[in-house]
């Protein structure tokens, strides 16, 4: 014993310090601007005024209707999502259809693909008039009109579909692939066939987690800025926030938009928070224990004759929404004009090489992701792990305070975000960002805070308390402790969050189209905006290469965890 | 026509997995009303056997029958799916569904038979009854013990009046204190209803308490099929020695009827040699650590060992005993007298088993 | 002053006070359990011994080292107390090999590379791992994984080993070889060792010395297993520590009478009855002789509620006037006496041991 005697009361100093920081950057980045907004839309002049924020909600024909299409658009997709994600991923992993490994990845590739480059490219094949399908149909087999409007709730519902459904397979399927199967065994030998086990028995044990993607993608397809903006405009189908961009945009930001716009963002704080209660709800109290003991092989429900169909219908599925879109937004940007058939004479390398190589625009906009992504990845990964840490980890007074800050970032939707780093750092506090490329990256971490605190929390829960306290009593103080055994084992769930948040942040539209300066645009900014102007083919070429980049990166991730794994 | 004694019948069933023989060429016949347990360590193939008369596997070869009807058969391409059988099963994680309520896991096989609605409430408070969930009828089993979701799970199965129970491992994810409790309801049930049991269990003591006979079962391969009492008295080779209770092997070098201890004492003239193993060079010699007694050293039956470890655990007190190189357990009463570390002893094998050394 | 001394320490957790001015005492070298039905209170002692936790009130000296004293703000960290500690979930760390797992406490002691290597390998030789040091503890069965533990507690020479169940997620087997492995090491060592768990044969068996826990983190009786085990000073003690008979008996017109009927049970008197009606016999199931004939003046009849086969054991419930009782006998004893009973028969029960509790005090005393 070397009988050093220390005030019981000194490592409390640094933990004390810790969570006053912890707490100051949820503060800063996400509570004070979301606090501005709320304020700003009850606050005229000098007094408070909830009436008639709530007036302007009602009377002001346009603002209703952008409240209404956002219901429409939300609950079109959420049931169209629920209805496709549930299906495949039974399909997946209850059947015994041929090739299932393959079609469950096949069926996660939406999940890296930006939607609003999706809704350019179905833009291209379905408006109603330029449209390639539809032309097709109106010069070969003498339609009098379009076969399909994308321009329409249905379209934008579809689009969203296509790109958002994943959310609800991959709950689903995990949910199956851990049940235990003597759930449906037991009702096999109790005597119901298959598919009254599947009605009876499968289907409500995971209900539950097709209800949370259901909600997870109803708030994402709230908040959701891109497909509406490209698919939704032109035809005059406004929802919260794009009328919010729309409003802000074209006022130059004066008084009036923007008590409009914040008006707007805590309709959408509100929903977004309705929407999160409701999902932990479904998870905690209604989440039924169905992880079982003795794993056997799940029963298979033989298909029989329907096998080949569903697999050629898979196969189609993938080919129309995955394959015919990215196609022909590789086809276009090769186009020296939008309009000119797909020869070999009209399509070279040429725009590719102008966007990365001569074209101003798109070199920063792609310098500008890159950066934008790669810092604001990199701080909200450390920020993570500490406020993680403190949460999950520390025993400190006040502890509570930063847990319910740690919520905030989950319920804010990105638009809302824009709006109010926009309030916050545009001066009146005496810092402004505005029009510099800071504020996207203020917004960014603020955008991606979840994501981390995600990533790093379910890495920290698997660091046992033990752990730590095997170390002490090795003779390690709290820092050896922290170095050689905490951040060793929390690496990993480092390194996904740092990754779950640079591939977004590299095709971000929703935050970066509120606050890009000419030359601040993102990759997400330029394409939407490229497109805009008429610029069509460069925009589309500037797409491709979005993808590219994205493919790459989560070719590179998913080899990287497969690595971790093992 | 079956007769009562024949009632399930596996005719030389055999389940290959690839290249891994997982149930190699079985065959045994349970009575009507009889409690018939598979026992074994795991991956022995017990579990893959109760599946495959359930009809969640498919067999390799042989054929299952229940009374004069074929269940399984790959020679005749006969298969009748699980939910045509009519058992009752209950399994290791009770499985019981937690979105319905008590009763309606327990009138579920019934509705599925599309029965008289008031026949079903008559037949499902009939099994709730028996399994004392009356009470709890209307929750969710969520909230209920294990002990209470296997009730559950039982009254279910109860809930068609089965011929054939089969349980593959009930107990094994409950409180030692229950599961006792449960083995004592389980009999009591069985009584009460008459079914068959076909009971899987890695647990010894359990297939003991409840069987009317046991299957002693080892890589796929049956290793004795007897009563509990005639296992215990003639364990019918080393491992199923060794698996039903505590044993020690004490390794004995054999030369023409004169056996030794490999370091040790001579075995005595009258510990018969079975015939069949008198020409084997070495033998292994089976005691459970209960069934040795101190004897005084000039005792002509004794064998002598040093005391290395003396521990009083209460009821018992446990030496180890080293015989030349080799070690012995031996367990007694804590009223029995004993010697103490480092003492030389004198013990009496009160019932020696002889195996070849390697069985 | 002992090697350990715990002072008056009290500890609670918002309103849920789980120790009460607690005294204890731990000599040096020996092995000390820490008896108790699970949430008494025995994990939170050893936590406060090891600085895990810090007490309400109270001190505790190591060594006569005062370690904590909140009256005094004294509170040595963990790191600077000298302490082994293995846990029950092993606690080895996933992303050190065994070798690096079993150094750490050098490493941090920056002891030279080369005593390091010694050290390590000596210890991982005691544990029985030699050939195993490279490993990962993935690669490892649980009773691997709590050798490693036990090494890499040990390697540094503490004073003191602090175990919290450090058996109780392996298997029956495993358990078995394990407590008298933990036993071997603390004779080697010499090491004061402080053992905390709720399973009463692990404490019988290693102990030293063992202090029984009640659920309210009371202290009921401290002595050597024997005592502890065969002079219980309360139905507490004595229903915890093993399967424990209670037979009702009634007292009328000075007999003791078992259940409702008229035989008075063969045993000395309770001592000072003071006019106590009811009273409850408590024993062992070795406490009780069974035989098919009568013993005048001496035993009991009874008949047999259930036979239970359990290979080496026979179980028998031997119901008498309306009251049971559990006992059990070796096989082969059962077979060679005649004692193999079946349901229904007659037996006749005998005495070898015997303890009086008062019927009102045994509510609520003892384990359901």
């Amino acid at each position: 014993m070397n009988g050093t005697v220390k005030n019981g009361g000194s490592s409390f100093g640094v933990a004390q310090i810790i969570l006053f920081i912890s707490i100051a950057i949820l503060v800063i980045v996400v509570a004070f601007p979301v606090l501005l907004i709320f304020f700003n839309a009850v606050w005229v002049e000098d007094h408070f005024e909830f009436a008639n924020a709530l007036k302007v909600l009602w009377e002001e024909e346009e603002i209703f209707q952008a409240l209404i299409n956002s219901l429409i658009i939300a609950g079109g997709t959420t049931v169209g999502s629920t209805i496709v994600g549930t299906f495949f991923a039974w399909l997946v992993t209850r059947t015994d259809l041929p090739y299932k490994s393959f079609m469950k990845s096949m069926f996660l590739v939406p999940f890296m693909l930006p939607s609003f480059i999706g809704a350019l490219a179905w833009k291209m094949l379905l408006s109603p008039n330029a449209g390639f399908i539809n032309r097709f149909f109106i010069e070969n087999f003498g339609f009098d009109g379009p076969i399909f409007n994308i321009y329409t709730y249905y379209g934008i519902s579809a689009v969203e579909v296509m790109y958002l459904f994943p959310f609800v397979f991959i709950q689903v399927c995990g949910a199956l692939e851990r049940m235990d199967p003597t759930l449906e065994e037991s009702a096999r030998i109790s005597g119901a066939g298959l598919f009254t086990i599947t009605r009876k028995i499968t289907i409500p044990l995971v209900l539950p987690s097709i209800l949370s993607g259901a909600l997870l993608i109803m708030l994402y397809s709230m908040a959701h800025f891109g497909t509406v903006a490209v698919l939704g405009i032109e035809n005059g189908i406004y929802n919260i926030p794009t009328l919010i961009y729309e409003r802000i945009h074209q006022s130059g930001g004066s008084f009036a938009s923007i008590r409009t716009g914040t008006i707007l963002a805590t309709v959408l704080v509100i929903s977004a928070a309705l929407i999160i209660w409701a999902q932990r709800k479904i998870l905690g109290s209604g989440h039924y224990q169905i992880i079982g003991g003795k794993s056997f092989r799940p029963m298979e429900l033989k298909l029989r004759g329907l096998r080949w169909p569903l697999l050629i219908f898979c196969f189609l599925y993938i080919g129309f929404t995955i394959i015919l879109p990215t196609v022909v937004i590789f086809l276009v940007g090769g186009l020296s004009t939008y309009g000119l058939p797909f020869t070999p004479e009209n399509l070279s390398l040429d725009n590719y090489k102008f966007i990365l190589f001569e074209y101003q625009v798109t070199k920063d906009a792609i310098f500008n992701s890159v950066w934008l992504g790669f810092v604001a990845a990199i701080i909200t990964m450390f920020a993570g792990v500490m406020i993680s840490y403190v949460i999950v980890k520390m025993k400190v007074r006040g502890k509570g305070i930063l847990e319910f800050l740690g919520m905030l970032p989950f319920s804010v939707p990105g638009s809302v975000i824009a709006l109010g780093v926009i309030l916050a750092w545009s001066g009146q506090f005496g810092i402004n960002l505005y029009n510099t490329v800071w504020i996207i990256l203020v917004a960014y971490i603020a955008r991606y805070m979840a994501f981390s605190l995600k990533a790093n929390s379910a890495a920290l829960e698997q660091v046992h308390d033990s752990l730590v306290e095997a170390a002490r009593s090795c003779g390690a103080t709290m820092w050896q402790s922290l170095r050689d055994i905490v951040i060793p084992l929390v690496r990993p769930g480092m390194f996904a969050a740092f990754f779950l948040i640079f591939l977004p942040a590299l095709r971000e539209l929703t935050v970066s189209i509120m606050l890009y300066a000419p030359t601040t645009r993102t990759i997400g900014v330029a394409i939407y905006t490229l497109n805009e102007d008429g610029e069509t083919v460069i925009s589309a070429a500037l797409a491709g290469i979005a993808l590219i980049l994205i493919v790459v990166g989560q070719t590179i991730i998913n080899k990287m965890t497969k690595k971790a794994g093992e | 026509m079956a007769s009562n004694s024949e009632y399930v019948r596996l005719v030389n069933v055999t389940k290959r997995f690839g290249d891994v023989t997982a149930v190699d060429n079985l065959s045994y016949n349970i009575g009507k009303g009889e409690c018939f347990s598979m026992l074994g360590p795991s991956g022995c193939g017990k579990t893959t056997t109760l599946r495959m008369v359930a009809g969640f596997e498919d067999l390799s070869e042989g054929e299952v029958w229940v009374g004069d009807n074929l269940l399984s058969s790959p020679k005749k391409n006969h298969y009748l799916p699980p939910e045509k059988r009519n058992f009752g099963m209950v399994f290791q994680a009770f499985a019981v569904w937690p979105h319905l309520s008590v009763y309606e896991n327990v009138a579920f096989p019934l509705r599925i038979r599309n029965i008289d609605p008031a026949e079903i409430d008559r037949r499902t408070t009939d099994a709730l009854r028996a399994t004392n969930l009356l009470k709890v009828k209307d929750g969710s089993p969520d909230f209920l013990s294990g002990g209470g979701k296997q009730r559950v799970a039982l009254a279910r199965a109860l809930a068609i009046n089965p011929d054939v129970m089969l349980l593959d491992e009930p107990l094994s994810s409950l409180d030692p204190h229950l599961r006792e409790e449960m083995r004592f309801e389980i009999k009591d049930l069985q009584q009460k209803y008459g079914f068959s049991i076909i009971y899987v269990t890695h647990d010894q003591s359990e297939a003991m308490a409840l069987s009317d006979r046991i299957l002693v079962m080892k890589l796929g391969v049956v290793q004795q099929i007897d009563t509990p009492l005639n296992i215990y008295n003639h364990p019918a080779n080393k491992f199923v020695f060794s698996f039903i209770g505590l044993s020690n092997f004490l390794q004995v070098g054999n030369d023409n009827g004169h056996a030794a201890i490999a370091g040790g004492s001579t075995i005595p003239k009258h510990w018969a040699i079975p015939d069949e193993l008198k020409g084997e060079g070495v033998l292994s010699l089976a005691s459970r650590p209960s069934e040795i007694d101190f004897v005084s050293a000039d005792e002509p039956e004794a064998i002598k060992g040093v005391v290395t470890r003396k521990a009083y655990l209460g009821e018992i007190i446990d030496y180890q005993l080293k015989m030349g190189d080799q070690l012995m357990r031996i367990q007694k009463g804590r009223r029995d007298p004993g010697p103490e570390v480092g003492e030389t002893a004198a013990v009496k094998l009160l019932r020696p088993f002889w195996y070849r050394e390697n069985d | 002053m002992d090697f350990i001394h715990v002072e008056g320490v009290s500890k609670a957790y918002a309103d849920h006070h789980v120790l009460n001015e607690l005294t204890l005492d731990i000599h040096k070298g020996e092995c000390f359990t820490l008896l108790g039905p699970s949430g008494c209170g025995k994990t939170v002692l050893l936590r406060l011994i090891a600085g895990f936790e810090v007490p309400d009130q109270g001190k505790l000296y190591i060594d006569e080292t005062l370690v904590s004293d909140p009256g005094e703000h004294i509170n040595v960290p963990p790191e600077n107390r000298a302490i082994g500690v293995v846990f029950q979930d092993y606690a080895v760390w996933p992303h050190m090999t065994v070798f690096d797992n079993i150094a750490y406490p050098l490493k941090i002691a920056k002891c030279p590379k080369d005593e390091i290597e010694k050290r390590v390998m000596e210890m991982v030789d005691l544990v029985a791992m030699r050939g195993l040091e490279k490993r990962f503890p993935s690669e490892l069965s649980g009773g691997q994984q709590q050798r490693v533990a036990l090494a890499r507690a040990l390697v540094a020479k503490p004073n003191l080993l602090l175990l919290d169940e450090p058996i109780a997620n392996l298997d029956a087997n495993l358990r078995e070889e394990m407590r008298f492995e933990i036993k071997e090491l603390q004779r080697k060592l010499g090491v004061t060792v402080l053992y905390v768990t709720h399973d009463q044969e692990i404490g019988l068996a290693i102990s030293d010395r063992v202090a029984i826990m009640n659920n309210e983190g009371v202290i009921q009786q401290i002595g050597t297993p024997y005592e502890i085990f065969e002079k219980p000073v309360n139905p507490f003690v004595f229903s915890f520590m093993g399967i424990a008979n209670f037979l009702n008996v009634r007292m009328e017109n000075g007999q003791y009478l078992a259940g409702t009927g008229s035989q008075a049970v063969p045993w000395e008197k309770p001592e000072n009855p003071a006019g106590v009606v009811d009273w409850v016999a408590g024993f062992r199931p070795s406490d009780v002789r069974i035989s098919r004939t009568p013993e005048a003046g001496k035993s009991l009849k009874g008949i047999i509620r259930r036979a239970n086969f359990l290979g080496a054991m026979m179980d028998y419930l031997v119901e008498i006037d309306g009251t049971t009782l559990r006992t059990n006998l070796e096989t082969h004893r059962a077979i060679s006496e005649n004692l193999l009973f079946e349901a229904g028969d007659e037996c006749y029960i005998s005495f070898l041991d015997l303890h009086w509790f008062e019927a009102e005090k045994l509510k609520g005393a003892i384990l359901e």
